[in-house]
């Protein structure tokens, strides 16, 4: 007697569609000169995974060396470029892009029945942007690389440094249009392209969260191009914009950067919770509670999200004033995200929850990002940040959020996706394992990382006192096993393109435009523009549960 | 490609596949062009703090500066680009009214005036470079605000050099507008990309109206 | 053992730097530790239990509305404004009480005691300088009495870094060309680390030390075993001579420059008409760039001391400026 919780979606018995997106045509330059939003979305993700791969390289590196307390497995000029390049490739080439530049650009037109975005040639160029400026970094690592750490503080980077950090910035700078072109593209899609019927407050609120991620994109990707555009000018010309001995300030550099890179973690993080949304709604079958809180939590936390930026610098030097207005902005900006968990939350009550692999890997998110984010907490928190600012504690709390929130809900939106990306099933089995793996040793590495925060570990650090050492091991110990448990969906989703079973049109019997369609989709995505007659998420109805192609106009009930 | 377009007769030739209609084309268009324009605020707008906070710090010394720019270059070179404007505005009209000819010669003057431009700023940048007010290795500045003299200049090459990058790249977006207006894409029926351009020109006039008196003008209003 | 006991045990682990083991809290060794970590617990205690809330009510839904069937399909509920409302100004106290506490400590934090006795540190790539006011250097290192307040008069040489002592709970960023400062009472006896807690290059990670709290008697009896030298304001006095400042500052010579005696503190009014106090910042600009800030009726012809001084020579001549009165002007001058 199986468990309806735990069975998988059953193989479509009519396989997959004639023609398609991915066989319309065939060949190298039908990739790399396509127009198609589907397949530059895939030719993110293999970019994207490429970076992943590597810059988790890099951690590994990290966390081998950090296995003992002494710096005996690089020396102290490679392990400062190791953790640099960690920072920079994840941020820069993973997190920002992943989420908008994969799924976004696959499904933004989908879910709002438009046969594309509204400037696909940009898209395209987008992603050549985003591969130039990838090269040219990747070119910098390998000419010897950058020691600044990610964030290039003046006046290390600008006078001090001896690395190429020329090349990367140049490299950074560049890939920032490609966040700022894909920004553009969502927004203008948004506004103009949704299919007749789709009114604001119907839209899936993965488009919500798209919308607002595509607002911070555009505002903030500029200011810290002009930052790292002065960093370069800086080191080339010697002028004293940041240099204290000729007249500069190197506290306005701080302004100038984190002014773009706060606001760019809400680029990372509301995505997912876009993801989230979507895959909640599937697994218990049931309309999000709270819709427009939802939605309109997304759009405040893009907005409060630029006023917090000073709580990086509580220690800096910066005025007890700009500290205090910066703390109490850094904790309202906090409420619209609580609100979100808790309409998950109660998202699942009185649902129909399946313990699928999306569903675990979304569950997981809600649990760990409460704590990432309440961690938060205890870094707004004036008095406590003096304690905690640039310690692990710190490395922690952005693991938590980007890790366990961020990619979590990435792999959430991969699985939950993929049958309509490719056409086919993942082996539900390992993909739950692979789940369960992930959580286990997420945690298992991070959690160590806070109570090593608080007893004072700095961040950064290439060798450090032994009483740190148990708990770095412990961290490294997770480590691995967060590494296997990433292998684990590499194999298994390569493998599914060729061997997984058809999965039809809505193998989850989800409501959203995206599933009205074949998997994988036409080339156009739609035979006939769907008219929406109702609002997201509509899984109670007076009708059979599930429509599989076209939509009939349905009764609201309730 | 084929199926699913929208039904009934030919679709206009200007149509791109995705967009059902013209004047959603056009209206994704033109949002499209003040959401980059809202991204170059941005870009600008960080120079421009940057410079502002310099210039409240060292005041005299960005007044001293200053007083080395030649405000009359400036003046010319801020008309000869209020008049582009004009010369644009007038080649989108002749676009929205379908007027060839009128659409080429209109767009070839705004091409004139901004080369004029271009023209007037390498002058005041040859002139930088000979009186070595370029900064780096051999800049030279006489009296006692020497170090925040060259953290203006820094500023000046910065903002005025953007902008003239932007002029550059509007020039080449000229010619390629008029390479398309020459093979007759234009009429009322469709001239978006002529009103596109003319959105970017005003605005890169429109910053070069605020660098004008944020440069030029520091001393000389007392 | 009752919970309090447990706490006790769990804090003030190791008066002396730690061996290695599972500690879990650092020492609390100075005036503010106490109060940091009861705001830690409190901050702890919150997560705790909304993390507790948010993973076991997402657990017991996921069981209890588990799907039983294919065609399962449970009524809609589209939302409640009042729990929405609950639930958006429950934490907004809860952060707020955060807020005001984290502040107070803040405030605390940054506002310098006047009774604090001044030390100098200068961070360089890869160390600490440290200078009491007697006189007494140290690298790497600070001897302090307990129970008697301390203040960090702190500058860099080069780039940014990061002057931490976790047992303190305390932190502040060391600025090229700028004077940040710390302060702190320190309430056990015992070793602490010092970290530098910016990154700062290459040896990062080896610019650390430690902060040795003595009781006072052992304090005297190390101050005068100390390397000695110069008082700062002496070292300044003999660097006023060596850079010619008198030649200009002092009254009776050509006077091209403002008499500084008696004037540490006081208001000067400039060329462009502001009004600033003559205060230690005022002092380091004036040094490094003279014409930013020219007095009233004087020229602009102050050369600069760029890259003929250090960051420590200026920390001297300002400790010998201040110590100015005319009376002393008359003394050096001879």
């Amino acid at each position: 007697m199986s468990n309806p919780a735990l069975e998988s979606p059953k193989p479509s018995p009519e396989g997959l569609p004639k023609v398609h997106y991915l066989n319309v045509d065939y060949g190298i330059r039908s990739w790399l000169f396509t127009t198609d939003h589907k397949r530059i979305a895939l030719l993110y993700l293999a970019s994207i995974t490429l970076f992943f791969v590597l810059g988790g390289l890099f951690a590994v590196l990290i966390r081998l060396e950090l296995l003992t307390p002494q710096g005996d497995l690089l020396s102290s000029e490679s392990y400062n470029k190791v953790f640099t390049a960690h920072g920079v490739i994840m941020v820069f080439f993973f997190l920002i892009p992943s989420i908008p530049a994969v799924l976004g650009n696959f499904l933004v037109p989908l879910m709002i029945g438009a046969k594309d975005l509204a400037f696909p040639r940009i898209n395209l160029l987008s992603w050549y942007i985003y591969t130039v400026g990838g090269i040219l970094t990747l070119g910098a690592l390998l000419a010897g690389g950058v020691d600044t750490g990610w964030t290039f503080y003046a006046p290390y980077s600008t006078v001090y440094s001896n690395s190429h950090v020329m090349l990367v910035a140049v490299g950074v700078f560049i890939n920032g249009f490609s966040s700022i072109l894909t920004g553009f593209n969502f927004l203008v899609t948004i506004h103009k392209m949704r299919a007749p019927g789709m009114t604001w407050f119907r839209m899936p609120l993965f488009i919500w969260s798209h919308y607002a991620t595509s607002i911070i994109m555009i505002l903030g990707t500029p200011v810290v191009a002009i930052a790292i555009a002065l960093v370069g000018i800086e080191r080339l010309f010697h002028i004293g914009i940041f240099d204290p001995n000729i007249g500069g300030d190197p506290i306005l550099f701080q302004h100038l950067f984190w002014f773009y890179s706060h606001p760019a973690v809400y680029i990372m993080i509301l995505p997912s919770m876009g993801v989230i949304s979507e895959v909640i709604c599937a697994g218990a079958r049931k309309k999000v509670f709270g819709y427009s809180f939802v939605a309109f939590s997304s759009m405040a936390i893009a907005l409060i999200g630029f006023l917090v930026w000073g709580h990086h610098m509580f220690v800096s030097g910066q005025s007890m004033y700009a500290g205090m207005v910066f703390s109490v902005l850094s904790f309202l900006v906090a409420i619209p995200s609580a609100v979100k968990v808790f309409n998950w939350t109660a998202t699942l009550y009185k649902g129909s929850v399946a313990y699928t692999a999306p569903m675990i890997f979304a569950m997981g998110f809600i649990g760990l990002f409460t704590i990432g984010g309440l961690t938060g907490m205890f870094l707004a928190t004036l008095g406590v940040d003096v304690h905690l600012h640039d310690t692990y504690f710190i490395v922690a709390h952005f693991h938590y959020i980007m890790v366990g929130g961020a990619i979590m809900g990435y792999l959430a939106g991969i699985h939950f996706w993929w049958p309509k990306i490719s056409g086919r099933l993942y082996p539900e089995g390992w993909a739950r394992f692979a789940a369960l793996i992930i959580f286990a040793g997420f945690n298992l590495t991070f959690f160590p990382q806070f109570i090593l925060g608080y007893l004072g570990m700095p961040r950064r650090y290439h060798f450090y006192p032994e009483e740190f050492q148990v708990l770095n091991v412990m961290s490294t110990a997770g480590a691995s096993i967060l590494a296997v448990g990433y292998a684990i969906p590499l194999v298994y989703l390569i493998w599914s393109v060729r061997y997984g079973p058809a999965a039809g049109p809505n193998p989850w019997k989800a409501k959203g435009l995206e599933w009205q369609t074949t998997s994988p989709p036409p080339t156009f995505n739609f035979d006939k523009t769907p008219l929406v007659t109702e609002d997201a998420y509509e899984y109670y109805s007076a009708a059979p549960a599930e429509s599989a192609a076209g939509l009939t106009p349905e009764k609201q009930v309730g | 490609m084929h199926s699913g377009h929208a039904a009934g007769g030919g679709r206009p030739p200007a149509l791109a596949h995705h967009f059902d209609d013209l004047e959603q084309q056009k209206e994704a268009s033109t949002l499209g062009m003040w959401i980059f324009l809202v991204t170059e605020v941005m870009f600008f707008g960080g120079m421009f703090t940057g410079y502002a906070v310099y210039r409240a710090l060292y005041h005299e010394a960005f007044m001293a500066a200053s007083d080395h720019l030649d405000l009359k270059l400036g003046g010319i070179n801020t008309v000869v680009l209020i008049l582009s404007s004009f010369t644009m505005a007038m080649a989108v009209h002749a676009a929205q009214t379908s007027k060839r000819k009128a659409i080429i010669n209109w767009l070839v003057l705004t091409i004139i005036l901004g080369s004029v431009f271009l023209g007037i700023k390498y002058v005041e940048y040859g002139d930088k470079f000979h009186h070595h007010l370029v900064p780096g290795p051999h800049f030279e500045f006489a009296g006692a605000h020497a170090q925040h003299a060259q953290l203006f200049f820094s500023f000046y090459f910065a903002m005025t050099g953007f902008h003239a990058l932007h002029m550059v790249i509007g020039i080449g977006l000229l010619l390629w507008i008029i390479a398309l207006a020459a093979r007759g894409r234009f009429s009322a029926e469709y001239y978006n990309p002529v009103e596109n351009m003319g959105l970017y020109w005003h605005f890169v006039d429109i910053i070069w109206i605020f660098l004008f008196p944020l440069l030029y003008l520091v001393g000389h209003h007392k | 053992m009752s919970g309090l006991e447990l706490i006790a045990l769990l804090q003030n682990q190791s008066p002396t730097i730690p061996g290695p083991g599972l500690p879990i809290f650092p020492a609390q060794a100075s005036n503010f530790a106490r109060e940091v970590d009861w705001l830690y617990y409190y901050l702890t205690a919150v997560t705790a239990f909304f993390s507790v809330l948010i993973f076991s009510t997402v657990f017991y839904f996921a069981v209890k509305y588990r799907r039983r069937s294919a065609d399962d399909l449970p009524l809609p509920i589209h939302g409640s404004l009042v729990l929405e409302i609950f639930w958006s100004v429950v934490p907004l106290v809860i952060v707020m009480s955060f807020f005001v506490w984290g502040a107070r400590i803040y405030y605390r934090m940054l506002v310098m005691p006047a009774d604090a006795t001044p030390i100098t540190v200068v961070a360089k790539q890869w160390m600490w300088k440290v200078q009491h006011p007697g006189g007494q250097r140290e690298i790497n290192e600070l001897h302090v009495p307990v129970g008697r307040k301390f203040r960090l008069k702190m500058t860099s040489e080069d780039v940014i870094h990061s002057f931490y002592v976790p047992a303190f709970r305390l932190k502040k960023d060391v600025l090229p060309g700028r004077e940040t400062e710390l302060w702190f009472q320190p309430t056990q006896v015992g070793e602490y680390r010092l970290f530098c807690a910016e990154y700062c290059g290459t040896k990062h990670a080896g610019m650390g030390g430690r902060v040795v709290v003595m009781e006072p008697a052992d304090y005297e009896a190390w101050l005068s075993g100390a390397p000695q030298g110069e008082t700062l304001e002496q070292a300044g006095a003999r660097l006023y001579r060596q850079f010619n400042c008198n030649t200009c500052h002092d009254p009776g010579s050509s006077a091209r420059g403002p008499e500084l005696a008696g004037k540490f503190g006081k208001p000067v009014k400039l060329a462009s008409g502001q009004t600033v106090t003559m205060d230690d910042a005022y002092l380091h600009e004036s040094i490094l760039q003279p014409n930013a800030k020219v007095v009233a009726g004087y020229e602009p012809v102050m050369p600069t001391y760029q890259g003929l001084v250090s960051e420590e020579q200026v920390l001297q001549l300002i400790a010998y400026v201040k110590s100015l009165t005319r009376e002393e002007r008359a003394q050096v001058q001879k």
